[in-house]
């Protein structure tokens, strides 16, 4: 076992009935890594990461989290993990602070609630009924309990859905500042600007399969890629080409041009071009 | 939000001492009586409904029913027993349908707490209310209807352990049928009817020995007939012992039926219950 690798999962499946949900996954993710697992709904991501965090037993596969296998969770496991599922809004009855408290009480090494509930925003709502809070500010919640533990591995399902910009970017700060704790997170999302701002590798997953795991500007190749140059002529068409060396081109049609090229653009495939060609759903 | 930072605790770091499990049970029933406390429904429901029933059937019915006892002294009796059936038994059976599908329970294996301090928190909750609505409803039947308080040691400790052996055989069932509601809505479709059909086969609302024999007989397999007659032992005059159908207000079998429920109520929460939904996997 590799001290340094916080997951380690090989030929990893699980089937409901006839449907394989997660068809042989091997995949590493390292101490203190992001990693972001991206893949369509019904891809495979939510099963993967409950049998990571204990809560579904797998069919096939070793997989190893913190040292231990996740199907025999014991408390001391418990207490180093940190699980903020898809779900909000469980304690209508409880306000944010006794929820927070709560949870505390659980972890011999728990945060403190006050600083916890300051860290993910919610100070002004410390005293409000968890019913009272908008859908961001409960996933909030969610996140705070999730960290209060002070585990070595968090796992975030789908943490920003439903949130707005100004909400995301905020609590992209946020798993930011954890990561730079030295926090291990894996999240998953369908949000390709998510992986793109957080995550040091990105895991593909699409049908129950793992199709790439990448740094989120090498995937698919995206540096090597051909570049695409396109300009307009005189005459006013849209010219393109597809080019190795997009820099030599250019400097052919300012020759061509006599300075300024009407038009121009340079494009690499973007990252969602790349993801959508793996997933099969190439525009 | 602030740029506080923590230092990543290693593996290898020593962790604080593990929370004392009997401190966790306690702290896991107090959150459980708040949000019973706050949850206007609950308390309604749990509380009230026992009460709005005793006002309405003894002001209905005057008559005596035998034996120099008021049909009042007999449906309060069985009140009391109802209301310990319905905090334990309805109240779970509804709550914890609806808090496994907002993943509450989820939520909480996914922490390091002991499995049983959830249910320990369930139990205190039961219990602590239990007293409360029981002191409630006895205090209404003292100051409303002329109800007798038990005049011996005795008969409180027979109110005992018929109320702690009733609640737990109840508490176990309703944790057990909790887990044949698919959905959050349904676990008052499944509980409900059954509670009520207990109620009127058991005796509470109707004199149990007035009811069809077959009636009797399908009543005396569950425990709240059992429960009510024990309860008859503590309030109602020894010599209304003879109007019971065994002749006698068999607290033998009173308990040994109950206890015989508390075991099947275990067997089935061990082999049903389930944390998460049925779609959850």
């Amino acid at each position: 076992m590799d001290d340094e690798l916080a997951i380690s999962v090989r030929g990893l499946r699980k089937t409901y009935g006839e449907n394989v949900a997660v068809a042989g996954v091997d995949l590493d993710v390292r101490r203190g890594e992001v990693f972001a697992l991206l893949g369509p709904n019904g891809a495979g991501k939510t099963t993967t990461v409950e049998i990571l965090e204990g809560y579904r037993r797998r069919d096939a596969g070793e997989v190893t989290v913190l040292g231990a296998d996740p199907a025999e969770p014991d408390a001391g496991w418990r207490s180093r993990v940190g699980i903020v599922l898809q779900g909000t809004g469980e304690f209508d009855e409880l306000t944010v602070a006794e929820v927070i408290r709560h949870f505390s009480g659980f972890y011999a090494d728990a945060d403190d609630p006050d600083k916890v509930i300051d860290r993910v925003g919610l100070t002004d709502k410390a005293r409000a009924r968890t019913h009272t809070l908008s859908g961001g500010q409960k996933r909030r919640l969610d996140v705070a309990l999730g960290i209060i533990g002070r585990p070595e591995l968090l796992f975030l399902d789908e943490p920003t859905t439903g949130f707005d910009p100004e909400a995301r970017r905020e609590f992209w700060e946020l798993i930011r500042d954890l990561a730079a704790a030295g926090t291990t997170i894996v999240l998953t999302t369908h949000y390709l600007d998510e992986a793109e701002a957080l995550a040091d590798r990105v895991g593909v997953i699409a049908g129950g399969r793992l199709v790439e795991v990448a740094a989120p500007n090498r995937l698919g190749n995206r540096q090597d890629a051909l570049a695409t140059v396109s300009w307009r002529t005189p005459e006013g068409t849209l010219e393109s080409a597809q080019s190795a060396t997009p820099t030599a081109l250019v400097a052919d049609l300012a020759a061509r041009y006599g300075g300024e090229v009407p038009g121009l653009t340079v494009t690499r495939p973007t990252l969602e071009d790349v993801y959508l060609t793996m997933i099969g759903h190439a525009r | 939000m602030t740029t506080t930072t923590k230092p990543a605790t290693p593996v290898t770091a020593t962790r604080g001492r593990s929370p004392r499990a009997g401190a966790l049970a306690l702290r896991q029933g107090r959150l459980e009586i708040t949000q019973f406390l706050r949850s206007r429904e609950s308390v309604v429901f749990t509380m009230g409904f026992p009460i709005i029933m005793i006002l309405i059937f003894a002001s209905i019915f005057h008559g005596t029913i035998g034996g120099g006892v008021r049909f009042t002294q007999y449906f309060i009796t069985g009140m009391i027993a109802t209301g310990l059936m319905t905090v334990s038994f309805q109240n779970l059976g509804i709550w914890i349908p609806i808090e496994r599908d907002r993943g509450v329970l989820k939520r909480y294996r996914g922490t390091p707490m002991p499995k049983w301090v959830w249910f320990a928190g369930k139990v205190i909750m039961v219990v602590a209310i239990g007293i409360a609505e029981t002191a409630l409803l006895l205090a209404v039947a003292v100051a409303l209807f002329d109800l007798d308080l038990p005049g011996t040691a005795a008969k409180w400790f027979t109110f005992g352990w018929v109320a702690v052996l009733g609640v737990t055989a109840c508490t176990l069932c309703g944790i057990a049928i909790s887990s044949l509601a698919r959905t959050a809505r349904s676990g008052s479709a499944v509980v409900t009817p059954v509670a009520l059909v207990l109620q009127f086969i058991s005796g509470v609302f109707f004199v149990f020995t007035d009811l069809p024999t077959w009636m009797q007989q399908v009543a005396a397999l569950f425990p709240l007939k059992w429960m009510c007659q024990g309860l008859r032992s503590v309030f109602l005059p020894e010599s209304f012992g003879a109007q019971e159908p065994g002749d006698s207000f068999e607290l033998g079998r009173v308990a040994l039926v109950l206890a015989l429920w508390c075991v099947i109520g275990v067997v089935l929460c061990l082999t049903t219950f389930r944390w998460t939904t049925k779609r959850d996997g």
